[in-house]
């Protein structure tokens, strides 16, 4: 086995034996997704004065299911991934690895299978619950949808390198990281609908990447038409965090 | 195991020798203070070279400037001809290195982590003969979190060897292993060392220094004050050979004895200082006195007595 694949095989067989962050990552998106649907039901909701229609015109548990995946993503990207990175530096094992002459993108890439696999749990996990719970059905645009949340993944795993890679500690990690995710959720379409923003708050939306990747698994898999600008915005996203994660990143 | 010094080595190399590690002018600061003032270091292929000072004297810099871990502000170093920083990646397959801080994840074990990190080099070592010679069979599935404090050490210093370098550095290797683990740990060194692989190592343990370098390079306040073999070493700096014994009788006739430099007492306690046989001619012209003590001992100078004479008093 070459050394990029036994890496990342190690870092996999590590976050199996210490299983309780993960847990509790892709724990709060579930029990969210659960209280939220209890709230709102899933009969669409149009509003009978003005005729505005929320949640992008389908019900809100089918609406917040595919958010959920997306913030599935978000809840590693920004936070397990970058507390992690940020452990590994702390501790002195990034050092242990650049004296071996482990290249930086042969351990980002471990990090992003790492990354990969978690966030399709936690995608397998809140849809299954979707769907046991309250009959909410498969995605319409299978593949696309599995394209998109590939690509959003991928996003967040950037957005989570860069962080990790200039946070000095773990403490520092969660520290940026947890408020991120939380106003991530609230204002990027996994908590109040899109519809109810108001002025400052979508201007907010618009500059986080959540809004998009929210999209970007929602329009496959709710069969809406496929949105280009939120595919763009992410993959820029992707792009610059990628390029700027790797720029500025800190063996120590 | 002897503790004898090495046949003694030149105290520099020839000038046109290739060189395993060469360091010019190194310098590094860290804001006002200065950890390494101007080093200058030669290590010939398959030396043992001992890099010895007191804490903070700016050995662990050394090293890690020398690995590129850490970036001069002057200076030079290659190391098989190659620039640390710019060279990483061809240096990887031929350096290893054992730091003085560094860790492993808690959950990685140990053969884990000895497979990892032998699977960056082309020809690595077996893990599992490197984990019987360190002393860890029976730790190959032990967490690194799980793992004894010297049996850690051993495990780091392990994977600095997984990979078959031609330089090896060690940074205090044996801190923290008992006694035998570090007779044991010697002896690894010897086979390294005979399979041709160059040593740059720092040690506080000044009978490890002897015992395995044929040179040493005193370090003080980021500063080379002494180099050379050990044997070199104290004949140089470690001032004269003491004898001593207990004595009630005046023995003030000893300072006519040939070598004698002082005769010194305090309480009962007599030290004779000065050069030569000191130990033999001392117990002759005691005996010819009709005196016998049972506690006359010679006490040789050592590299202990070097490295207090090179480095200072505490707190100097
Ligand atoms: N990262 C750092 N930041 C600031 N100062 C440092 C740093 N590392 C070392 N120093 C300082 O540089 C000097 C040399 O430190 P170094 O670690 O090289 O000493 P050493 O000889 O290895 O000591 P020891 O025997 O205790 O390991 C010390 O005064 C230390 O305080
Ligand atoms: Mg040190």
């Amino acid at each position: 086995m070459g050394a990029a694949r036994r890496l990342a095989w190690v870092e996999v067989k590590l976050l199996w034996r210490e299983p309780l962050t993960v847990v509790f990552t892709l724990l709060f998106p579930l029990i969210t997704l659960l209280v939220l649907a209890e709230v709102f039901g899933n009969a669409r909701e149009v509003d009978p004065v003005t005729g505005e229609v929320f949640y992008r015109g389908v019900g809100p548990v089918d609406y917040y299911v595919p958010a959920y995946v997306a913030l599935a993503v978000a809840a590693v990207g920004l936070i397990s991934l970058p507390v992690h990175l940020a452990a590994y530096r702390e501790r002195g094992v990034l050092r242990r690895l650049r004296a071996s002459g482990v290249p930086a993108a042969m351990l980002m890439a471990a990090e992003v299978a790492v990354a990969l696999l978690v966030a399709l749990a936690g995608a397998v996990v809140i849809a299954l619950a979707g769907a046991v719970v309250y009959g909410t059905g498969a995605p319409a645009r299978p593949l696309a949808a599995l394209a998109g949340f590939l690509l959003v993944t991928l996003t967040f795993a950037a957005v989570g390198l860069l962080l990790g890679a200039v946070l000095p500690t773990a403490r520092a990690a969660q520290a940026a990281g947890l408020p991120l995710f939380l106003v991530m959720m609230m204002v990027c379409g996994a908590g109040p609908p899109p519809e109810a923003l108001t002025g400052p708050l979508a201007a907010l939306a618009r500059g986080l990447p959540l809004t998009y990747a929210v999209r970007v698994v929602q329009d496959p898999w709710l069969g809406l038409p496929t949105g280009w600008g939120a595919l763009a915005a992410s993959a820029a996203f992707l792009v610059g965090c990628a390029a700027l994660g790797l720029r500025l990143f800190r063996w120590e | 195991m002897g503790t004898a010094t090495r046949p003694d080595a030149p105290s520099a190399p020839a000038a046109t020798a290739p060189r395993a590690v060469e360091v010019r002018g190194l310098r590094k600061a860290y804001g006002e203070r200065v950890a390494l003032a101007g080093v200058s270091l030669d290590v010939l292929p398959g030396e043992i070279v001992g890099i010895i000072g007191r804490n903070g004297s700016g050995k662990t810099t050394l090293v890690e400037c020398i690995l590129g871990l850490r970036r001069a502000d002057d200076g030079r170093v290659r190391v098989l001809g190659l620039d640390p920083q710019a060279d990483r990646g061809r240096l990887r397959a031929l350096v290893g290195c054992q730091l003085q801080e560094s860790a492993l994840p808690d959950r990685l074990r140990a053969g884990e982590a000895l497979e990892l990190f032998a699977s960056l080099a082309a020809e690595p070592a077996d893990p599992r003969a490197l984990l019987a010679e360190w002393g860890l069979t029976g730790h190959r599935r032990t967490p690194f979190a799980a793992l004894s404090g010297g049996q850690r050490q051993r495990l780091l210093v392990a994977l600095a060897l997984v990979t078959r370098p031609r330089v090896v550095f060690l940074d205090e290797m044996t801190t923290g292993l008992d006694p035998s683990a570090r007779r044991t740990a010697w002896g690894l060194i010897d086979d390294i060392r005979r399979r041709g692989t160059t040593v740059v190592l720092v040690t506080h343990f000044m009978d490890e220094a002897e015992r395995l370098c044929d040179r040493l390079v005193v370090l003080r306040e980021g500063r080379v004050v002494g180099r050379g073999s050990p044997g070199e070493l104290i004949a140089r700096h470690a001032g004269q050979t003491r004898v001593t014994f207990t004595a009630a009788a005046d023995v003030g006739f000893l300072r006519a004895v040939p070598g004698v430099r002082a005769v010194e007492r305090t309480g009962g306690r007599v030290i004779v200082r000065g050069e030569g046989p000191l130990c033999a001619l001392v117990g002759a012209a005691l005996v010819a006195r009709g005196l016998a003590p049972t506690d006359l001992r010679p006490v040789l100078p050592g590299l202990e007595d070097v490295f207090l004479a090179l480095t200072g008093e505490e707190g100097a």
